[in-house]
């Protein structure tokens, strides 16, 4: 017996492991034509987890302050061995993550992998969606430079549109009526703190119910042709991490994140500001929309859509009828087309009127 | 079924996820390593600075300290009090020194001579020298950027 | 006209002397405010005056009666009315108090009382002692109302207006071709390196005409003075030419100093190209080919030369390493250092020395050398990253390969137990 297998035994005597090795290899995956969009889950993940000990990392040299903040991300990025690496893999494989998560969601949606019984799974992902968004907003701010500081005040000033809460949410991000000095240690707070909280919890439970419930199938799959997950699809897995891990590496040797000009908040707003890419479409939303529309104010109008778009997405497992009879509904396809044209096109449009 | 194939292929194969793994482990471990050890006596932030320590500047001398990318001149001045200049000319941008013998700033390129204000006494300089703000913290000297 | 009116009421209002005046009635205002032609003038003009800021008022200068409502009485020489000054009056008419320092005291006792004395040793003031009409007096420079502060933007005196106050006169060829005097001084020192840094770039620090002429002693410097104007400022430079061999030979040859190679009102910014044996070089205008003055030039010269490729060279790496992305903060502050010894090296020209210049151009160079080597080594460092990842692609290529024949080996063997399963299993 080797120490493996001593170890094992060790465990097992001990601690009974047998469900839980049940469960992390019972499950197996269906194999048809749409088997490849079971891979970006796994994906997203490793690039979860990159994006853990990247930051971990950078955290030994950051300091969270509109004093120093600028400063010692200059300091990582030309003193410290490697610090330009580390940065750069963080700050890409933060937008590739959230690239894998849409795509992710995306074939979730078109494969109705949501119908009964993973409803849950479906609402937790797409929570997780939303928490890497939040940490795509914070952490955009953390390196106090200009581009960063006046996204974040766009930003903050958006949240405040929304009636009611909104004014309470922008005080609550800003840390007092402008973005300054608290909001800095308040994002940071958020980054570092209690988003990784809801991550690791949500991503638990994500991960425990797909075990426990094994690989969805789309409904007009008929074959029951599948593979073990492991070893025979964890290895197709490793796979697909190595590519991306080849990816995440080649961006961040050539292109490497950059750093521009520190803040100033007393400088006008330079012109073409413009958010991360993934919020660009609701950016340009709220741009093209009309200023009065049915008696409201449209900027209000707009967040309210995309308010009430998110909650519908929420919702998808429930407001899809037919398919919890297993049935496909051409409706629900076009929406779902309509709503990634909308989103790819406003994307589009914004980096395309950014220039002019 | 030739035994030999399968075993060079295994062999290979072994190399690949073994050796690749270990390698990959070490590609990934080398660069973390070298990040976490501390870069050599650099202060991280430009907005302020560690110019020297209390015992290194006597009476009427000074240092040269670098400020960014900029020299800075700081100052025990006959009196005793630290003093903090960029020690940039505001003439043709040379580098100022510290006259000792008369107590002044001095620029060797044109002759430019500035007080311990900072404030120009004679030759070429426009205008005076930008001050910092200078702390003591402990055993360092901190000069600072006015803000 | 009325926006005029309204802001000489404003001031009048404002300003202490009004209130001075309001108390104690001024008829001279009062009346002088309404009549109209050339003597309205004066009336409107005095709230922005420093005379009458300080509590003066007309009566101070030209005498009379304030406090009589007809102007009969309140002009009446009997009075002490003095009127309007003749130009050929004006200097002693102000002189009056301004070369008096007892009255001085009272108002401003930091201005000088010397103007009046100063004038009339000036080249304008010895004209207007034998009565050429041309020279200016006080109030052509200084305005006869509404006289400011010479440190009042708006006054003519304020450094930045100086010299469009000369060239009122001294760029009037009517004037000056009566004199024999030349027109072209202001257009030349507008196109020079001082006209440049004081009336385009706003530097008050830069010499005006007066920095150099003088203003109330106004005249052409003496050639042996010219030094001592233009060390004013350049003194390390003219400490070095003192001490050079050529302080003797112009000394011997009756030329001026610094103005032999500079020029005077047309003093461009000097470049390299001025020293040496080449085309624009102004050394060869006295020195011969061969002589020792003519070697010396071209040592110089190339001494400069020297530093400037080396710096050349040290700039292009450091250019190379930012647009690669790399930092280059450490490279720059060498160049920095560097750019402080060819700036020296430059002043040092005028000890006419090559040895004098060699230590500084040996320390600019070493400071050029470390900034390129600083920079060759962040373009190592660049290639090291490149090499760096595609090491790590190989690796990842190999795992990647690993994992492919891995998969292929498991789903073969499993296809084999399939079949096997029909078949009992061999013991092995």
């Amino acid at each position: 017996m080797g120490y493996f297998e001593h170890l094992r035994a060790f465990l097992h005597e001990r601690y009974r492991l047998g469900g839980l090795v049940d469960l992390a290899t019972h499950k197996t995956v269906p194999i048809h034509r749409h088997s490849v969009w079971y891979y970006w889950g796994g994906m997203t993940l490793v690039l979860i987890g990159i994006q853990i000990i990247s930051g971990v990392l950078l955290l030994l040299y950051y300091r969270p302050s509109a004093q120093e903040a600028f400063e010692s991300v200059r300091f990582l990025m030309t003193r410290v061995q490697f610090g330009w690496l580390v940065r750069s893999v963080h700050a890409w494989a933060a937008n590739l993550a959230i690239f894998c998560a849409m795509v992710h969601l995306a074939s979730v949606f078109f494969l109705k992998a949501y119908r009964p019984p993973r409803e849950l799974t479906w609402v937790t992902g797409v929570v997780l969606l939303f928490l890497l968004f939040g940490f795509g907003f914070t952490g955009y701010l953390l390196p106090w430079n200009t581009l960063a500081f006046f996204a974040t005040k766009v930003g903050t000033e958006i949240a405040g549109i929304v009636p009611v809460v909104g004014p309470v949410v922008q005080i609550f991000l800003r840390g007092g009526s402008d973005v300054g000095d608290v909001t800095i240690t308040r994002f940071f707070w958020l980054h570092v703190a209690i988003l990784p909280i809801g991550l690791m919890t949500l991503l638990s439970l994500h991960l425990l119910m797909i075990q426990l419930q094994g690989m969805s199938k789309p409904p007009w799959v008929k074959s029951n042709r599948s593979m073990p997950f492991f070893p025979n699809f964890f290895l197709r897995d490793l796979v697909a991490w190595s590519l991306i891990l080849g990816i995440v590496l080649c961006v961040s040797v050539h292109w490497p994140a950059t750093l521009g000009e520190k803040a100033d908040p007393f400088a006008p707003t330079p012109v073409g500001i413009q958010p991360e890419w993934y919020f660009l479409w609701m950016f340009q939303t709220l741009k093209i929309f009309p200023g009065h529309l049915f008696g409201l104010e449209g900027e209000l109008v707009a967040v309210g859509l995309t308010g009430l778009a998110g909650l519908a997405l929420l919702l998808v497992p429930w407001l899809d009828r037919p398919a919890r009879r297993e049935q496909s509904s051409w409706l629900v396809w076009a929406v779902g087309v309509l709503g990634i044209a909308y989103v790819v096109g406003m994307t589009g449009y914004a980096l395309w009127v950014k220039p002019h | 079924m030739c035994p030999r194939q399968p075993l060079s292929r295994r062999v290979f194969l072994a190399l690949c996820l073994r050796g690749g793994g270990l390698a990959l482990l070490g590609a990934a471990l080398y660069p973390i390593l070298r990040y976490l050890y501390p870069p050599r006596g650099v202060e991280s932030s430009v907005s302020s600075v560690a110019a020297a320590k209390v015992g290194d500047l006597a009476t009427n001398t000074a240092k040269i300290f670098r400020f960014g990318s900029r020299p800075g001149l700081l100052i025990r001045s006959p009196q005793g009090e630290l003093k903090a200049f960029s020690a940039v000319c505001t003439h043709l941008n040379c580098t100022v020194q510290y006259d000792s013998d008369a107590s002044i700033i001095w620029c060797a390129c044109h002759n430019g001579k500035y007080d311990l204000n900072g404030q120009v006494i004679s030759g070429p300089p426009p205008r005076p020298l930008d001050a910092y703000q200078v702390n003591v913290r402990g055993e360092d000297i901190i000069v600072s950027k006015t803000s | 006209m009325t926006g005029y009116r309204l802001r000489v009421a404003l001031g009048l209002l404002l300003c202490p002397g009004f209130v001075w005046s309001a108390e104690k009635p001024n008829s001279c205002v009062e009346c002088h405010k309404q009549v109209e032609g050339q003597t309205r003038g004066p009336a409107t003009l005095a709230a922005e005056d420093v005379h009458f800021q300080r509590g003066l008022s007309c009566v101070d200068c030209h005498g009379g009666d304030p406090t009589a409502m007809d102007p009969q009485a309140a002009m009446d020489p009997a009075k002490g009315f003095l009127g309007r000054p003749r130009r050929e009056q004006i200097p002693q008419f102000c002189a009056r108090c301004h070369a008096d320092p007892a009255t001085m005291r009272k108002y401003n006792p930091n201005l000088p009382t010397d103007q009046y004395a100063k004038y009339l040793t000036s080249q304008h003031g010895k004209r207007f002692s034998v009565g050429d009409a041309d020279v200016p007096v006080c109030i052509s420079c200084h305005e006869a109302h509404g006289i400011r502060s010479k440190k009042d933007p708006a006054s003519p005196v304020y450094p930045t207006n100086i010299p469009g106050t000369c060239a009122s006169c001294h760029s009037d060829a009517s004037i000056m071709d009566k004199h024999g005097l030349p027109v072209n001084q202001h257009w030349d020192y507008s196109q020079s390196v001082h006209g440049q840094a004081l009336l385009f770039r706003g530097d008050r620090a830069a010499p005006h005409c007066a920095s150099c002429h003088g203003s109330h002693e106004a005249a052409k410097p003496r050639t042996v003075a010219i030094g001592n104007v233009c060390a004013q400022c350049h003194s390390l430079t003219r400490d070095l030419f003192a001490k050079s061999p050529h302080k003797a030979a112009h000394e011997a040859l009756g030329l001026p100093e610094c103005e032999v190679c500079h020029g005077n009102h047309l003093i461009r910014k000097p470049s390299d190209e001025m020293l040496g044996t080449g085309q624009d070089a102004v050394c060869v205008s006295c020195h011969e080919p061969g002589s020792t003055g003519y070697v010396t030039a071209q040592q110089m010269r190339s001494a400069i030369e020297q530093l400037k490729t080396h710096m050349a060279s040290a700039e292009a790496a450091v250019r190379h390493a930012a647009e690669l992305g790399m930092d280059v903060g450490d490279a720059e502050f060498e160049l920095r250092e560097a750019m402080t010894q060819l700036t020296q090296e430059r002043t040092y020209v005028h000890s006419f020395s090559a040895a004098t210049m060699e230590p500084i151009a040996e320390e600019g160079t070493h400071h050029a050398l470390r900034a390129e080597g600083q920079a060759r080594q962040a373009i190592r460092e660049f290639h090291f990253r490149r090499q760096g990842l595609w090491v790590t692609l190989i690796i990842l290529a190999l795992v990647v390969s690993g994992l492919l024949l891995k998969i292929r080996d498991l789903e073969r063997s499993d296809s084999t137990d399939k079949m096997d399963d029909t078949s009992p299993r061999d013991s092995s």
